[in-house]
């Protein structure tokens, strides 16, 4: 019997395909991949009306093939986590939506308070039990939700000796605005502008993963070559402009003013150019299913190429100056520390994956429209894993955007707007599609039930995978490192959320 | 230190004059929108279906008005409407002092007239907000952040982020009031002296923007707050939230 199935990414496929295992083989063929270089993609529960089942969703860095399988539960479902550390979060998930009792694990708590349908009583969140160190000297610091600078709300909780830090417990939910319900209540068009919100700083990663969705659904015809190209433009400028943000950012928490003040300034630059292509800064409106929202010709990608030129040469400058200043590099170097073992582990994606060492990439490993040509050097952080090589992958990744960007803009010719989709939804069908945004791997997953309709939509963004990390980082840290280690990371509290 | 000297010497002085000059933004930038009054086709209402964010109703004269308050700015009514009544502008400055001034019904709109002389007295030259993301995607929040780099250099007008409630004269809010932050929102408005402001940032705080109607969110401030300046779209361009600062102290 097969154990799962293996599919392209952004394929779609018909939902009785996908093998249903007993929880045993479930479990040891999730271990099993996951000693292969895969990673869990996702894993989420399908309500149904005779059994419940729990999908996995498994990828591989190294092949482009996903695999799906699925497991029916009842009330009860053994934990993963204890022999696959990364189930952890989307357990703590499936258990606060579903109900699902998963026993054994080892925190089982709710990830994002949220209200419960029904049930009236106010939900008060970040209050909960939370891990304890107990012993003399010991102490514990709270800090947020409301946080000192311009920034989403989350609760972190420290477990302090002195000023190292022992533990530190992160609790989110501040920002659930329910987005995956509201999903399926709602029409196409409007669904289009929400995934567009659902982090509204990776505007294109998601949009793309919704677009491509639609797509394989509705059986529309892939984006003309010419549309490929802008919405991997986009995409490179949306990596460029946050990797700018945060290296100024990182220079700031160092007290470095200079590149701060710089990068904060050509930050804007970089999304002011992706105003030029559609109006907005963030790329709103600029995917859509079939293709792009805007008519794009020559002088626009000329304008964009201009626009790269002043900016490389201003990047270039102010970004410098952090590798040649000895007082930002050795604060930056051995901060924040995650092992290569421990990314694996709990399955850390993106930046921070790469600055650990871990070979994964999305663009590369399950290369989707432009990215099929062009591929991405993929960065190497050589195993750091400190604030210093999270800082290091962003620059080399964004010398490469502007590397994808010219070579992608110098095949461009001109694009129209695509065409509204008309058609109707497969029926009872999965479809899966990952793209790389500038945090890491981003994997939206859809279901039509019989009537074509959308039964279940999953998102989950880089940050829902990325948060233990920092919580990891900050072991055996001075607290005063919290907001630099924090800011290494820079992840999503909304589209952890959601 | 020479090579940080050079590299200031490259980035050169980069603070934009404004308001003795306007910014010129993109040439797709969508400003506010305006509408003629002539020629609407009646049993249409191409515009308002195709709103994502339900931001269209139709006048009882049977003509489009929109709410900017929970308009997105993504002009889908704009290529809806085969009459052409919908033209949005280029004109960035539509932050308003009433929420009702953000219903747009034809040409006229009447931008922020500021607060009071009291409060602009005590404000007008230094004003100390607080900001509180309930919500917010993290469009807006980066549009506020922006606004202290040198492009805005937001500190030349005497207004600033600032870390505690406490040192706080008014409270700038993005999100839609997410049911999990509006405790927090309400403890860090009390922890504001008195007198205070609050400014709603964005159709999700004006109205609850996309996520209107959600029970996990409060459809925006307007039940929760007492609303000082309305600064609208999803997100507001830096240069909006900038000159409806700039209004609400009369500065501009």
């Amino acid at each position: 019997m097969k154990k799962h199935l293996k599919m392209q990414n952004s394929a779609c496929v018909n939902l009785a395909d996908v093998p249903v295992v007993d929880n045993q083989q479930f479990k040891d063929h999730l271990v099993e991949l996951s000693s292969r270089n895969c990673r869990l993609s996702a894993l989420f529960v399908l309500p149904g009306t005779h059994q419940n089942l729990i999908y996995a969703v498994v990828s591989n860095d190294e092949s482009a093939a996903l695999k799906l399988l699925a497991t029916p539960y009842q009330n009860e479902f053994a934990s993963l986590t204890p022999d696959l550390p990364q189930a952890h979060w989307f357990e703590r998930e499936m258990h606060e939506i579903h109900g699902v009792n998963i026993t054994g694990h080892p925190w089982l708590k709710p990830i994002r308070f949220q209200p419960k349908t029904g049930d009236n009583t106010e939900i008060l969140p970040g209050v909960t039990n939370y891990f304890e160190v107990t012993g003399e000297e010991i102490h514990e610091v709270a800090v947020g939700p409301v946080h000192a600078g311009i920034i989403e709300p989350g609760h972190f909780r420290f477990q302090c000796h002195g000023e190292k830090v022992m533990h530190l417990e992160i609790e989110l939910g501040y920002q659930h605005r329910g987005i995956e319900k509201a999903m399926l209540r709602n029409h196409p068009h409007q669904n289009l502008r929400l995934v567009e919100v659902i982090a509204g700083d990776t505007t294109i990663a998601h949009a793309t993963a919704y677009a491509m969705l639609i797509e394989s659904l509705y059986g529309i015809d892939k984006p003309d070559k010419n549309a490929e190209l802008i919405r991997a433009v986009a995409l490179e400028l949306e990596r460029m402009a946050n990797h700018t943000g945060d290296l100024g950012a990182l220079a700031g928490d160092v007290g470095f003013l200079p590149t701060s003040a710089y990068c904060g300034r050509i930050r804007g630059d970089i999304l002011n150019t992706t105003a030029v292509i559609c109006g907005n800064r963030f790329g709103r409106g600029l995917i859509r299913p079939g293709g792009i929202g805007c008519i794009v010709d020559r002088s626009i990608a000329d304008i964009v190429l201009e626009r790269l030129v002043a900016i490389e040469a201003d990047l270039k400058s102010a970004v410098k100056l952090l590798w040649d200043t000895p007082s930002v590099v050795a604060r930056f170097e051995e901060t924040g520390t995650v092992s290569h073992e421990d990314a694996i582990a709990i399955g850390l994606v993106g930046p921070a994956a790469r600055a650990c060492g871990l070979r994964t990439d999305i663009r590369y490993s399950h290369p989707w429209g432009a990215y099929a040509v062009h591929q991405p050097e993929l960065v190497d952080g050589r195993k750091r894993g400190d604030v210093y090589g999270r800082a290091i992958v962003r620059w080399l990744e964004l010398l490469d955007s502007l590397r994808l960007i010219r070579i992608m803009l110098a095949e461009f010719t001109d694009v129209s707007t695509a065409s509204p989709v008309l058609t109707k939804a497969a029926p009872d069908s999965i479809s899966v599609v990952l793209t790389e945004g500038w945090r890491g791997e981003v994997c939206h997953v859809a279901i039509t039930d019989s009537a074509g309709n959308l039964a279940s939509y999953k998102i989950v963004d880089p940050s829902f995978h990325n948060w233990f990390g920092l919580a990891l980082a900050l072991r055996n840290q001075e607290i005063s490192d919290f907001p630099l280690c924090n800011k290494s990371f820079n992840l999503s509290y909304c589209g952890h959320d959601l | 230190m020479l090579h940080i000297l050079k590299a200031r010497l490259h980035q050169k002085y980069r603070t934009f004059p404004f308001p003795q000059q306007q910014p010129v933004l993109s040439q797709r930038y969508t400003g506010r929108p305006i509408i003629k009054t002539e020629g609407c086709v009646p049993d249409c209402s191409a515009c308002a279906a195709v709103c994502p964010a339900g931001a269209i109703s139709r006048s009882n004269e049977g003509r489009p008005i929109i709410d900017l308050g929970r308009c997105i700015l993504c002009r889908a009514c704009e290529s809806a409407c085969t009459a052409g009544l919908i033209n949005f502008s280029s004109e960035f400055s539509m932050s308003v002092s009433k929420r009702e001034d953000l219903i747009v019904k034809n040409d006229q709109f009447r931008v922020s007239d500021g607060l009071t002389d009291e409060l602009k007295s005590l404000f007008g030259h230094s004003l100390k907000l607080r900001q509180v993301s309930a919500g917010g995607c993290n469009a807006c929040e980066a549009d506020c952040n922006v606004l202290s780099t040198p492009t805005f250099d937001l500190a030349r007008f005497g207004i600033q982020f600032v870390a505690s409630p406490r040192h706080a004269d008014g409270l700038l809010v993005t999100g839609p009031v997410t049911q999990n932050m509006k405790l927090a929102l309400l403890k860090t408005y009390d922890a504001l002296p008195s007198p205070k402001i609050v400014i709603a940032t964005g159709a999700c705080a004006i109205s609850g923007g996309l996520f209107r109607g959600n029970p996990e969110v409060n459809n925006g401030l307007s039940d929760i707050l007492p609303v000082d300046l309305y600064i609208p779209g999803c997100p507001p361009n830096p240069w909006t939230i900038l000159d409806g600062m700039l209004r609400l102290l009369g500065r501009i």
